[in-house]
């Protein structure tokens, strides 16, 4: 059996700093990202801003999560019995390979040499795209972006809007090229409607599909899909199979739930009211969809997470990546630096995690501990106490050797680790980041080497440092001047 | 599949492991009953004032909004597909036969495969509760709304909402919903559209390009 760490599939190659500085170089790139990111922000802060009641459904939404995650078994075994009653067929994984090897064998039963498949981050988990691949089964993205992304032989960068990286003359380079269509004009409608053409006669002819869930509902033995472009509709819909491949912690307790989570993530996501389709369905339905329905429950990773009960909170994560669209780093680097199926700083805290702390040891410090991530997360996981804490059992782990012990990263958390430890536990992330720099602000007033902290970062353009500011604050400031880094190289 | 069962002991048992001691299913629900729900908010508005601001929602995703009274239905839906150019339209088994106007074709499309509604010139539905707020439809698989696949293949969406079935809000949606939260239900905010290439809101990838509602008032 593979460890989680010895998957192959694994992006980890760099260190975060490391990749940061590629990302850094790459500036049209850059540009796409800042551009995307802003526009989503933008938009979100809008639609939240209508609802009076939103402090009150992020708390829900927390406590929904948080219970359901307290009581896991117990709702896991729920959705099992209810999911079956409903004529479905529940599997569980333990790990990637076990994954993997249950899909294919679901896939090769039919006989299928293609799947269509919808954004499913899992699948991306688990490297399942390679391992049909190897296996004769050609996997078909149907997501827009991801279809982008699979034509293009690229990564996805962020988890609800995969290409962002990229723009329109990029993309449709990518589908005159893959789509042998020389003729197809870029603006975004003639990109839409050569995806739309494209895909139709597969959906049409592709008798097995595969999903991700957004949610599992314990009470219906039910799953939820959220999307936008109806590419989800048509794989839960058309085919004979659809099998579901849903990491454990996404059961909710109740259909109702959904009041919360339907407000809450549409907004946080795309910043929309509501997504243009959202799907739950029970089992199999005669005449109504797939005749063959499956999910496979994947742990890989996150059942010792529930033991840590500072950390536990990282699997209330619903995926909407409000937290990469606030992140002042995320906005520099793009999700790709973080050389992780999930980026930013949600993928900060949950990667070395699912690694079990062995790899992507660089990611908890992929932050300024600005406290952004936080504020907008729609479940309310303390990204910031939650990355401190984790950088604490880094440095644990390193000072059990001799060369961890005279680390660099190690000596600098260490003095930042001194500082946090005599004021007692800090939860104010903004004090926290002016904490966590002192000891590495030169008298110039510039930050030109953070440990492990992005110092690839810092070494491509110095930063600023953060006299009585909060970095969030200063990083508006600068945003807004419209002359960010370059000022800074001086 | 010896593996399998392996598999699910294994997790189970690792779950437990990490929680520690099981609840009992009583203080569980305890629990689950106690979450705080404060986001719900007493509506204030009229009936009137909610109808328009469906229509404006709906507006805004670029969907076509008609109003009908009980007994003008299938003159409005003449009226519609006489602007969209169609000479008639699919629908799902249940629909009323005084919502269809003369002149026009309308089958009964609870038979046909995909290739078959991928051939049809658009749909005709009803729905089983409206969000104002949101300007979001649900559709369930009931009379009248059908299997999943016909709202979804044609590329024209034709949905007729009675203003009784508006509600405010998504938790007020969710409470008429309870009742058949197994049914297979598609919640639809606008034609499908992407904002994947430089989060620009292009309307029509797969779904209905074209989607227009009749709201009767009842
Ligand atoms: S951590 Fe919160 S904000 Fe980030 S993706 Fe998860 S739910 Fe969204």
């Amino acid at each position: 059996m593979n460890a989680p760490h010895q998957q192959p599939h694994q992006w980890h190659q760099h260190e975060f700093p490391e990749a940061a500085r590629e990302m850094l170089e790459n500036s049209q790139t850059r540009r796409n990202v800042q551009h995307a990111t802003t526009v989503i922000q933008d938009k979100r802060n809008r639609v939240v801003g209508e609802l009076p009641e939103w402090q009150d459904l992020r708390e829900a939404g927390s406590q929904v999560r948080a219970h359901a995650l307290r009581h896991l078994d117990h709702y896991l075994l729920q959705f099992e019995e209810n999911c079956t009653r409903a004529g479905g067929h529940v599997h569980w994984a333990s790990d990637a390979a076990d994954a993997r090897r249950i899909m294919l064998e679901l896939i090769q039963r039919h006989q299928a040499k293609e799947v269509i498949k919808i954004k499913t981050m899992t699948s991306e988990e688990i490297g399942l795209n390679a391992h049909l691949e190897a296996h004769g089964v050609r996997p078909i993205e149907t997501d827009l972006a991801e279809l982008i992304i699979q034509l293009g032989k690229d990564r996805p960068s962020h988890f609800v809007v995969p290409a962002l990286h990229k723009n329109r003359q990029q993309v449709r380079e990518i589908f005159q090229r893959e789509m042998h269509l020389p003729e197809l004009g870029e603006q975004p409608v003639d990109l839409a409607t050569a995806a739309r053409n494209y895909l139709r006669e597969k959906y049409l002819r592709i008798k097995v599909a595969v999903s991700g869930a957004n949610f599992l509902i314990a009470d219906t033995g039910g799953v939820c899909i959220l999307e936008s472009e109806g590419n989800g509709r048509m794989c839960l819909t058309l085919p004979d199979v659809l099998i579901s491949l849903v990491g454990i912690e996404k059961v909710i307790p109740s259909y109702r739930d959904l009041e919360i989570f339907l407000q809450t993530v549409p907004r946080s996501a795309t910043g929309e009211r509501m997504n243009p389709y959202n799907s739950t369905w029970s089992g199999v339905t005669p005449g109504d969809g797939p005749k063959e329905f499956h999910v496979v429950l994947l742990d890989n990773g996150r059942s010792p997470i529930l033991a840590d009960k500072e950390a536990q909170q990282t699997l209330k994560c619903v995926r909407c990546a409000a937290c990469l669209n606030a992140c002042p780093v995320y906005h520099q680097t793009g999700g790709h630096a973080y050389e992780s199926v999930y980026a930013g700083p949600i993928g900060a805290i949950l990667t070395p995690q699912l690694l079990a702390m062995k790899e992507g040891r660089s990611l908890p410090y992929a932050s300024s501990l600005c406290g952004a991530c936080y504020e907008v997360c729609p479940v309310k996981i303390n990204i910031p106490e939650v990355l401190i804490h984790l950088r604490g059992k880094v440095v644990q782990e390193d000072q059990k050797t001799l060369s961890g012990k005279l680390g660099l990263w190690n000596i600098g958390m260490q003095a930042a680790a001194f500082t946090l430890a005599d004021s007692g536990r800090l939860s104010m992330a903004a004090h926290l980041a002016q904490v966590a720099q002192k000891p590495l602000v030169s008298k110039n007033g510039f930050i030109s080497w953070m440990p492990g902290m992005l110092s690839g970062w810092t070494q491509t353009r110095d930063l600023k440092a953060i006299p009585e500011q909060s970095f969030r604050d200063w990083w508006a400031q600068e945003h807004s001047t419209q002359k960010p880094k370059e000022k800074a190289n001086g | 599949m010896a593996d399998a069962v392996d598999s699910r002991a294994k997790i189970l048992a690792s779950i437990r492991m990490s929680l520690g001691e099981r609840r009992q299913d009583t203080v569980i629900a305890a629990e689950y009953a106690g979450i705080m729900r404060d986001y719900r908010r007493p509506e204030e508005r009229t009936r009137e004032a909610l109808l328009e601001h469906f229509e404006d929602r709906l507006r805004e995703y670029d969907a076509g909004v008609y109003r009908a009274s009980t007994t003008s239905i299938a003159q409005v839906v003449a009226e519609i597909l006489a602007s969209r150019g169609k000479a008639g339209l699919a629908m799902p088994a249940g629909i009323p036969a005084e919502w269809l106007p003369d002149g026009f074709v309308f089958t009964d499309a609870s038979g046909l495969d995909e290739h078959q509604l991928d051939r049809v010139e658009g749909v005709l539905t009803a729905c089983t509760v409206a969000i104002a707020e949101t300007g979001s439809i649900a559709l369930q698989n009931a009379p009248g709304q059908g299997a999943r696949q016909m709202s979804l293949v044609p590329d024209y969406h034709l949905c007729v909402v009675f203003a009784s079935q508006v509600v405010a809000s998504v938790p007020d949606a969710f409470d008429r919903l309870m009742p058949t939260a197994s049914l297979p239900t598609t919640f639809i905010s606008g034609p499908s559209a992407t904002a994947d290439i430089e989060m620009t809101r292009i309307k029509g990838v797969h779904g209905p390009r074209f989607f227009d509602v009749v709201i009767v008032a009842d």
